[in-house]
């Protein structure tokens, strides 16, 4: 479904990835994982256009380097920011509104089945998303790229700061997400979820991948995690 | 009383214009973070085509062709020129706008000439709408009032009512996060400013008969229109609203008195005259100084609130 090839990213004149090749097929979970600041962020990022970058990045086999950001979305790709990008004067269901690409719903996802899902959201849908807690609005950002219908939707940190209960909310969407049929590409810190929930890994370090494997794999190489993640 | 209204009419009739002005500005701002040096330029493209285009169709047809004008002109302008600017970062894009401010200003004297065109009122508007104790109110006024207050409604009604006004308050303060979400945000902001070139065009129809449509009316309105926008706060319509009316209602009461504090002084018993030092000080009237006032409204607005009556950013 997603294939990276020797993809380079810059930030003006720094170089943040340098050669990145992974792959995503359909209806798989995979982690990205690596330390703060190798490069996970920047990695969706440039896969979504949203950054300059040089490379190939093919999507159901078209290639999506040039395209502009709102493109990339068109042919199917979702990406959940890290950093809660909710619209925070717009009320919670003009916020999903916003996910919507047209004026209908899309088949997959509806506003209903976010509800269904996020009593919490229900509740809260003529409110102002700014006065949302932390993990609602984690939420809300989850549920507003999904109302776009995307076939493969990237999610960075989405459990950063969150309480352990809305932890397991979250793990919870990402399983319903796949019954659905969605591939997820997880940029995550914490490495117990990561292993629950994934179906394959790749460790990050100084913008390329340097250890690509199955959840076991991870578990029963002491000296990569040593190196590459833990702190 | 007589005085108080009719002033107070006017001082309304000209906030609202300064409103037309402003909120283009405003929109535009709050969104591209680009403050348009040109808007005022833009306000006069609009009393001059309408004045051309009113030659052929009448007045009240070009009050609706020339504001699609200017905003196509607006458009192309975004399109073939901000946006390769863009990526230059904001003070290329104000050094743009600033250029294109001169270039739109003597491109007009090339076309209509150096001295003012014969711009008039239409007949339906000319005369008075009313007349209160001795002081007639004009028509054109009037008018005025009512686009103005049409224009708000429909700009607040397409902000808050449809999807694409959605897709512009998101964008406004989101733009990356807008776009990723699939809305094509580089044609929002093609129509944005568009949009705020069109509301000043229409501004000039109105304006370029109620005042005289010459090619130095965008000196005279451009600085007070900045005011405006940073009096009432940068990106807010609520506040721009506010400030205009603040302003138009200051300027037309300020001309009106001849106020001064040496007759205040004298008023309370205090003697100034000739021999009093600085003299020349004491004795200026009010509307001696009244051209001064939304620009010192402006500097004390920046030091002591810098964010503006309604405005949420403080850069």
């Amino acid at each position: 479904m997603l294939e990276v090839r020797d993809l380079h990213a810059f930030y003006g004149k720094s170089h943040i990835l340098h050669g990145v090749h992974m792959t995503v097929g359909d209806g798989e979970i995979v982690s990205l994982l690596g330390r703060n600041g190798v490069g996970r962020s920047t990695t969706i990022k440039a896969v979504m256009g949203m950054v300059e970058c040089r490379g190939s990045v093919k999507f159901k086999g078209e290639e999506m380097v040039g395209l502009k950001a709102y493109q990339v979305a068109h042919k199917g790709l979702g990406y959940v920011p890290e950093n809660r990008d909710i619209f925070p004067s717009l009320t919670v269901r003009q916020n999903l509104l916003l996910g919507q690409k047209g004026k209908l719903e899309s088949e997959r996802w509806g506003m209903e089945d976010m509800f269904a899902l996020f009593p919490r959201l229900k509740e809260r849908a003529d409110n102002e998303a700014g006065v949302l807690s932390g993990g609602e609005q984690q939420m809300l950002t989850l549920c507003r790229t999904l109302m776009g219908d995307p076939s493969l939707v990237m999610i960075d940190e989405p459990t950063e700061g969150l309480a352990p209960k809305i932890v397991e909310q979250v793990a919870r969407l990402f399983e319903e997400i796949r019954k659905r049929g969605v591939s997820i590409l997880l940029v995550e810190q914490k490495l117990a979820i990561a292993l629950d929930i994934s179906e394959r890994l790749y460790v990050m370090g100084h913008g390329h991948i340097v250890f690509e494997g199955k959840p076991r794999d991870v578990r029963e190489d002491a000296a990569m995690r040593k190196e590459w993640l833990e702190v | 009383m007589e005085f108080f209204v009719i002033s107070l009419l006017n001082g309304v009739s000209y906030g609202l214009l300064l409103f037309m002005l402003s909120s283009g500005l405003t929109l535009i701002f709050s969104m591209m973070g680009v403050l348009n040096f040109a808007h005022a330029a833009f306000y006069m493209v609009g009393a001059y085509v309408a004045y051309s285009v009113g030659l052929k169709i009448g007045f009240f047809p070009a009050l609706f062709v020339a504001p699609v004008v200017v905003g196509l002109l607006g458009a192309a302008v975004e399109r073939y020129g901000l946006r390769t600017v863009h990526r230059w970062g904001h003070v290329a894009e104000l050094l743009f706008t600033f250029g294109l401010a001169y270039l739109i200003e003597e491109t007009v004297k090339v076309i209509w000439g150096l001295a003012a065109v014969p711009y008039r009122v239409p007949a339906a508007l000319d005369g008075h709408l009313f007349t209160l104790y001795s002081t007639s109110f004009p028509k054109l006024r009037g008018f005025m009032m009512l686009v103005a207050l049409l224009m708000l409604l429909s700009v607040w009604l397409l902000l808050k009512r449809t999807r694409i006004g959605l897709v512009i308050q998101a964008a406004l303060t989101h733009p990356h996060m807008a776009e990723a979400l699939g809305h094509n945000v580089p044609r929002v902001f093609m129509l944005v400013f568009g949009g705020g070139c069109a509301l000043a065009g229409l501004a000039g129809v109105i304006g370029g008969v109620a005042f005289i449509t010459e090619p130095s009316m965008a000196a005279s309105v451009g600085p007070i229109v900045f005011v405006v926008a940073v009096v009432g706060g940068m990106g807010s319509l609520a506040g721009a609203f506010l400030a205009s009316l603040l302003i138009g209602v200051m300027q037309t009461f300020a001309i009106a008195l001849d106020w001064s504090l040496a007759g205040m002084l004298g008023a309370i018993g205090i003697s100034v005259n000739e021999a009093t030092p600085l003299y020349s000080l004491w004795k200026l009237q009010i509307s001696q100084v009244a051209p001064v006032l939304p620009y010192l409204l402006l500097v004390l607005m920046l030091i002591f609130r810098p964010k503006g009556l309604l405005g949420t950013r403080a850069d």
